[in-house]
């Protein structure tokens, strides 16, 4: 066999280049045309990045504009009169907050008459007026008796007007915010008796059906103790898998058929592992639903094959000299396991966790079909307590139909966003802080 | 790493075990339809506040799908009050009644209206069902036989509709304001075509419930937010979503008016707009006195506070009952009668 000439290698062209030094023109046209390709697929490539970066910029761009408002609150004051025969010390819940709130309006537009005008003016102030006006009690019982100036949150839509979402020059009749109630508003607001602050409801309390008292802490609760549980079922379970079957498994038909399975079931749409919770857990074993537990066991059917899948591949990374250096000096395979590759492959793992835990914390499918799609206003105390998650809410505030719910979503968004972040973030520095590389 | 290892184990069998033993429940379960779902939440929330017992966990299953799950049977496991938005039909109840779940009672808390709406910007519509039916029908008559619906205009229906393009978006058909605009227009509509009328029950459903899919008829999704932004976006849709999100957005969006009558409160309230519907809840007997406060939930729904004209359902868009039925409904739901089909 002979040697295959230079020539048959790079082609006519590289030949004659070579051994004359100089080239044609007709080579010249071919260098530059491919200079020239090589720019446009850059070009290309540069176009589809600033494309992805403006779709982004653009949703996250939307989702802020729409969604700041709700983080900000205007209050009313109101001086509220405390009066004795109201209000009963030893059982000071019982009081009928509403009528005092619904006094001290009265009070301050004493001109209003009539019982629809009277309703109105009512409506001014949240529902929630009743049992801020309670708190103040709770927390300072000797206010009874006494008159007291009180913030209380004002309704949806005379938050929407203050925020400036309601148009003025609008007929009455297209105006969810009636003439009347502006000029109330305009009084309140000369007499300074409007300001607005950080809606702290927002992070303190569950769900509810007035916007202005609609919560995301129950949902912020719901989700953690749905990840806890996920953490808790698919972390070990998935660790073993992986280490079993990377370091103690003999290869053979079985491992293969498992492994295909456990890549397969990667791919399997969620709401596959919603119906399999409704139909094992729920009907079959029983368990409650809308419980963070039957959430957190269904997602943690989902994750488990991203930790399995992210645990081998971690394990695979660590050389195949530490584990012969170990077994070389005495170490039992169980010793060489624990004591070297899995530490080394920890933060590989703890990656492939944290991404995992992301995508479940995203996830709203499954949970529909297990019943944590559903209206909650307690925050739940426990993994068996009824509560919803972050995606789930925002959902079902989507599909509200008052106007001041669409802030609402953006701003659950935002704070589901940030949660993503954060745990991507953590995912990153782990990586950084403690890879090895070999 | 080991012990952490263990310690995660541990947890897991412990929270499972845990949730082995599940505790009676202390709270009352809601399922069912997702019209009734913004009234029987703001029922639950008040009631959790004013009562000494918890909030109830409403879900939003769908009519169909919260039915299924209350007829499943007796007991903690299975919810206590099921939300419809039509009324429960006898097959359903015999399938209940076969699953242990006997004593149904009924509770109907008012009227929901479907609103045919377009953006403020568009030219005013007045409808008939007849024209409706014309407009978004699959088949429509022409002469003597059944033809592919050939209209593209309003106009091309009725010279004194608008020359714009007849460009609808509606609920899908897994959709109970679907199921009930198909009841309440279309078969309404294809009743004023004697030839129609005559046909035996089969034949004139698959002419009168079959809409056009040449794209003249939208399904736009559950989410009738979804379908106000895209009418305010586009003056030449119309679309056919629930009153209450017409109440709210009634700075960008009207309502067109049907046989003469445009969709307000008033007009759903005393009968005269004709496309509106009964809503339901339906309560199990057997779990009254089992499940702590349902009887007072049921009082708390049916209450003047809540369901009368100027209750606060009224705000969140229900139509209330007339008042003498209001106390006659009342009168039954709390007296726990329950239902005979």
């Amino acid at each position: 066999m002979t040697e295959p000439s230079f020539e048959k290698i790079a082609g006519p062209g590289a030949a004659m280049a070579n051994s004359k030094g100089l080239m044609p023109d007709r080579e010249a046209a071919l260098v530059r045309r491919r200079y020239r390709a090589e720019a446009r697929f850059k070009a290309l490539g540069v176009a589809a990045i600033v494309c992805a970066i403006s779709m982004l910029f653009l949703l996250v761009g939307s989702i802020i504009s729409t969604g700041w408002s709700a983080f900000y609150q205007y209050e009313i004051a109101l001086d509220i009169k405390f009066d004795k025969a109201e209000i009963d010390l030893t059982n000071p819940r019982n009081a009928n907050y509403g009528g005092l709130v619904k006094s001290a309006l009265s009070a301050q537009f004493p001109e209003v008459s009539g019982r629809t005008n009277k309703r109105t003016l009512y409506g001014l102030v949240s529902s929630g007026a009743d049992y801020q006006a309670m708190e103040v009690v709770l927390d300072d019982p000797s206010v009874v008796g006494n008159t007291r100036r009180v913030w209380v949150l004002a309704s949806d839509d005379i938050d929407s007007l203050l925020k400036g979402f309601i148009d003025r020059s609008l007929p009455e009749a297209d105006r969810r915010v009636k003439n009347k109630e502006l000029v109330w508003i305009d009084r309140l607001k000369t007499d300074g008796r409007v300001r607005w602050s950080m809606n702290t409801v927002f992070w303190k309390s569950g769900d509810s059906r007035e916007p202005e008292l609609a919560g995301f802490w129950g949902a912020i609760v719901g989700s953690f103790f749905t990840l806890l549980v996920t953490l808790a079922l698919s972390f070990p379970v998935g660790v073993l898998a992986a280490v079993y079957l990377e370091e103690f498994a003999p290869k053979n038909r079985w491992t293969d058929f498992i492994e295909v399975n456990i890549n397969n079931l990667a791919a399997v749409p969620s709401i596959v592992f919603g119906l399999l919770g409704l139909a094992v857990f729920l009907n079959f074993f029983g368990l409650p639903r809308s419980a963070p537990l039957v959430g957190g066991i269904v997602l943690s059917l989902m994750t488990l094959p991203t930790i399995i899948i992210a645990s081998r591949a971690a394990l695979k990374a660590v050389p195949p000299s530490i584990r012969e250096a170990a077994l070389g000096v005495g170490a039992s395979k169980h010793q060489v396991v624990t004591h070297h590759v899995l530490p080394l492959a920890m933060p590989g793992i703890l990656t492939g966790t944290i991404i995992g835990m992301a995508q479940a914390l995203g996830e709203t499918a499954p949970l529909l079909m297990i019943g944590m799609v559903a209206f909650i206003v307690n925050v739940p105390g426990g993994v068996t307590d009824p509560s919803t998650v972050m995606p789930v809410q925002i959902y079902l505030w989507a599909d509200s139909p008052e106007r001041a719910f669409v802030a609402r979503t953006s701003a659950g968004i935002m704070a589901l966003l940030g949660f993503l972040i954060l745990m991507n973030a953590l995912a990153v520095i782990l990586r950084k802080r403690f890879e090895r590389r070999w | 790493m080991k012990h952490l290892l263990t310690a995660t184990a541990l947890a897991a069998v412990v929270s499972v075990a845990a949730a082995g033993s599940a505790v009676a429940r202390d709270q009352i379960r809601i399922v069912g339809s997702s019209t009734v779902f913004p009234f029987s939440t703001a029922v639950a929330e008040t009631f959790g506040k004013t009562s000494s017992f918890k909030a109830p966990v409403v879900e939003s299953t769908g009519s169909g799908g919260g039915i299924k799950l209350f007829c499943a049977g007796v007991g903690t496991d299975h919810p206590d009050i099921t939300n419809a938005s039509r009324r429960i039909k006898n097959s359903e109840v015999e399938k209940c009644a076969a699953n242990g779940v006997k004593e149904i009672v009924e509770v109907k808390i008012g009227y929901d209206g479907i609103a045919i709406g377009q953006s403020k910007a568009g030219a005013d519509l007045k409808l008939t069902k007849k024209q409706i039916f014309l407009a978004l029908a699959a088949k429509v008559p022409s002469g003597n036989s059944m033809v592919a619906n050939p209209y593209k205009l309003w106009s091309d229906i009725d010279p004194s509709l608008p020359k714009t393009k007849i460009e609808v978006l509606g609920p899908p058909p897994t959709s109970g304001t679907r199921d009930a605009f198909v009841e309440l227009v279309m078969r309404e509509g294809a009743k004023a075509f004697p030839d129609i009328k005559k046909l035996g029950k089969k034949e004139f459903r698959a002419i009168s419930d079959r809409m056009r899919e040449d794209g003249a008829f939208i399904e736009a999704g559950e989410n009738d937010n979804l379908i106000v932004q895209k009418l305010e976006a586009n003056p030449v849709a119309v679309g056919i979503f629930g009153f209450s999100f017409l109440d709210q957005n009634a700075d960008k969006i009207k309502g067109a008016e049907v046989e003469g009558v445009k969709p307000t409160f008033e007009a759903i309230a005393d009968g005269s707009y004709k496309v509106s519907r009964s809503l339901y809840f339906y309560v199990k007997k057997a779990h009254v006195g089992v499940i702590p406060g349902i009887q007072e939930y049921v009082a708390e729904f049916t209450s003047e506070k809540a369901a009368s004209d100027e209750g606060y359902l009224a705000d969140k868009g229900l139509i209330p009952l007339p008042p003498a039925d209001r106390n006659a409904m009342r009168k039954g739901a709390t007296g726990l009668v329950p239902l005979k089909m």
